[in-house]
């Protein structure tokens, strides 16, 4: 049965009820890439999504409606994500004490410098 | 120079031909929205069919400066004989084999034209062509890497690309149908001219075209489908303006 709708396109594009079974064809199943986009020149790229394309061209062409049409933006770059390598989540404890770490955050130098500095008026 | 009143209504004529074109172009291509056939193509497509229509509220804006009603008046309560668009972009969408040649045809005819005219002595023509230009060039970007990937996707996709060029072209040397006042524009630096952008355009893209395996017919043996520019239309296009209407037609005076 053709599905009628109240949306004339969908109408009009006569399409079948009879949602199609079985598993995705290999020419109707494109590669994931993963998108970067940097908002301003000199700025670092940042990842903000991914997406499915044939081959990095088109990749880009779709990152660019897909990610980057709304707000600034000065670049994109698309990487396949069979190209990233990443850590295991099993390996997760790898991280575990990193945040008790503070003294390699910047931020407690600069709170530092400010102590410091109050000190040094104070015994002045 | 001073503008005669021949020179206004051939700058009318030309901003009414080329609005009409991308209004019903970005209808037309916005049909798809929902149904492309990847959602990836889905969101680009229906995202060039918005900016078309931006496009021509531009024009539609510059043609209320010289004196023609607002845009929502002038886009939704004409019928299909008091519109100039080509018969190119009021065809069905069809297959999505016919909507990329028409896109990859009409864009770069569309390209041209705004690069001619970012050298136009009527500034707020110039000015909207400088700044639709990168828009612009996305849509070409999209349309050229379309015709390049199902050249080498299989023999399906080139035989059925090929066959949809040549059902497009005809159509699309309508889009160059000459008007009243083309020696007065030219004369005044407003247009150079129907002729010179169809000579412009048949370079490009049968030499983009012939890169990519395709060949386009031969012009001699074409008859161009002519007419849209005077208000002959096909039994397609009333049917659309009613849908695209059908909204403001409502409640004409809504304030939006």
């Amino acid at each position: 049965m053709i599905i009628k709708s109240l949306d004339p396109r969908i109408t009009r594009a006569a399409l079948d009820d009879e949602s199609k079974d079985g598993a995705q064809q290999p020419m109707d199943q494109w590669l994931t890439y993963e998108v970067f986009q940097q908002k301003k020149r000199g700025t670092h790229h940042v990842h903000v999504g991914s997406l499915h394309a044939p081959d990095a061209e088109l990749a880009i062409l779709f990152a660019k409606e897909q990610y980057a049409r709304r707000g600034q933006c000065v670049n994109l770059w698309v990487v396949k994500t069979a190209d990233v390598s990443a850590t295991e989540y099993e390996d997760e404890d790898i991280f575990a004490t990193t945040p008790e770490k503070k003294y390699r955050e910047p931020e407690v130098y600069k709170v530092m410098d400010r102590i410091q500095a109050f000190k040094a008026k104070q015994n002045s | 120079m001073e503008l005669t009143e021949r020179h206004i209504e051939g700058l009318k004529e030309l901003l009414y031909k080329m609005a009409d074109d991308l209004l019903i172009m970005g209808h037309r291509n916005s049909e798809w929205t929902g149904l492309g056939p990847v959602l990836e193509e889905d969101i680009a497509f229906s995202s060039m069919a918005q900016d078309k229509l931006g496009q021509s509220l531009a024009l539609f804006e510059l043609l209320h400066e010289l004196g023609e009603n607002i845009p929502d008046i002038v886009a939704f309560t004409r019928n299909d004989k008091q519109f100039h668009n080509c018969h190119l972009v009021e065809m069905p969408i069809g297959e999505y084999d016919f909507s990329l040649a028409r896109h990859y045809l009409f864009d770069h005819a569309d390209a041209i034209r705004f690069a001619m005219l970012e050298n136009s002595s009527f500034e707020g023509l110039s000015m909207i062509s400088r700044k639709f230009r990168g828009e612009i060039k996305y849509h070409t970007m999209h349309a050229e890497a379309w015709m390049k990937q199902l050249s080498q996707g299989t023999e399906e996709s080139k035989a059925r690309m090929q066959s949809a060029l040549n059902a497009a072209f005809p159509l699309a040397l309508g889009i160059f149908e000459e008007g009243n006042y083309e020696a007065e524009l030219k004369e005044a630096g407003i247009f150079e001219g129907e002729a010179a952008l169809k000579s412009l355009w048949l370079k490009m893209v049968i030499s983009e075209l012939q890169k990519h395996g395709y060949n386009l017919p031969d012009t001699n043996d074409v008859t161009p489908t002519l007419g849209g520019r005077k208000g002959f239309h096909t039994e397609h296009l009333q049917p659309l303006l009613n849908e695209m209407s059908e909204v403001f037609q409502i409640d004409p005076g809504a304030d939006w």
